[in-house]
């Protein structure tokens, strides 16, 4: 690849590299919220296998507000185990998970949850990273194709004017592309 | 480089920054809540006795029921003896509920995941409050209200809105502009018919 390629290929390059590195962080953020970590037992009196996966499933779910990273059902701080506290009693009570989780919301605001309502402006958050892997294709697409065409026209003309210098000139056109 | 390029490389990356800049006048701390402007969620909390009595008998307990103080403006402080930042309020807090101790004003300090034996210490360390320490076992009421963190105070107007939510240490001036405000607005809307009040 001669410099002159380099620099006209690089910039568009950098920009397809850009999308592509977003791309990954919107998908990680659409991630299905389940807990991976060991989960501290909450001793109830009346074991309930049911309700605890119950409990457990909703409160992975949910951020924890102290430890904003985590989910309620990984968080080990005091608040997250007495949210699951709230979250077993609802649930043992009657209520569905939905009507659980819009009590959260309704006290926390939509951030308690930790995978958006895919409705509104939160669609945003679950169309862009596609949106960017594609644009990131096509501008690969068309780099690759420019870098290509390039490559081929100048590796030609390198033959035809300096016939002797081709043999140098082909390796290393090779070894930078 | 062409000067075509260099239009199309500040086209994409103005939006960029520009949403980059607009990042930069929020702090990503501040959560809205949800509550302010709706009813604020009911509770009933036992007081929590100060004397270092070794009976504190169960009949000296009082309870304070939110429904009960319709009419008052109502600041609610969440906070805790291993919290530091409570302790820039403490002094603000004791200091204007004292000042308006006489006008229907009430304090009242919700003591958040903490034991009993380190809240009343911190107090007497403190140098005392002015208004009740109320206790909230299982932190349900700190749920009710959306805490994520100490401390908070709210603010309560005489029909039972929640007002304002204070996240961090809540200043006097803050204390003063908004019980003022929630008492002007009362004491208008108190004004018989006819009457000229300005």
């Amino acid at each position: 690849m001669s410099p002159g390629a380099l620099r006209s290929g690089s910039f568009t390059g950098l920009l397809a590299l850009l999308a592509l590195l977003a791309a990954p962080v919107g998908l990680v953020a659409q991630g299905d919220g389940e807990s991976m970590g060991l989960t501290p037992q909450t001793p109830t009196s009346e074991y309930d296998p049911e309700l605890e996966r119950q409990t457990s499933r909703l409160a992975a779910q949910l951020r924890c507000p102290v430890c904003q990273g985590l989910s309620v059902e990984d968080s080990p701080t005091e608040l997250a185990l007495q949210m699951r506290d709230v979250v077993r009693e609802q649930l043992a009570a009657g209520r569905s998970p939905e009507e659980v989780k819009a009590y959260f919301v309704a006290k926390y605001g939509e951030w308690i949850l930790l995978e958006p309502e895919p409705r509104g402006f939160n669609l945003v958050v679950y169309v862009l990273p596609w949106l960017a892997v594609l644009a990131g294709i096509g501008v690969i697409a068309l780099v690759v194709r420019r870098w290509t065409a390039a490559g081929g026209g100048e590796e030609e003309t390198r033959e035809e004017a300096m016939p002797g210098e081709a043999a140098l000139a082909a390796p290393s056109e090779d070894a930078t592309r | 480089m062409s000067w075509r390029r260099a239009f199309v490389a500040v086209l994409v990356l103005l939006p960029v920054i520009g949403l980059l800049a607009f990042g930069m006048t929020r702090d990503p701390r501040v959560i809205p809540s949800p509550l302010p402007g709706r009813a604020a969620p009911d509770f009933a909390l036992d007081v929590m006795p100060l004397e270092a009595t070794p009976l504190d008998r169960a009949d000296s307990a009082t309870t304070i029921r939110l429904a009960d103080l319709r009419g008052n403006v109502v600041v609610l402080n969440f906070w805790a003896s291993w919290c530091l930042a409570c302790r820039d309020e403490h002094a603000p807090l004791s200091q204007v509920a004292r000042e308006y101790r006489d006008q229907p004003v009430r304090f009242y300090g919700v003591v958040y995941n903490d034991s009993q034996e380190n809240a009343k210490r911190w107090i007497r360390q403190m140098g005392g409050q002015s208004y009740p320490a109320v206790l909230d076992p299982g932190a349900r009421t700190a749920i009710e209200y959306g805490l994520y963190g100490v401390p908070e105070t709210f603010f309560i107007a005489p029909d039972g809105t929640v007002s304002r939510k204070v996240t961090g240490p809540v200043t006097a001036a803050v204390l003063r502009e908004e019980i003022g405000k929630l008492l002007q607005a009362e004491a208008g809307r108190e004004v018989p018919a006819g009457s000229d009040d300005r």
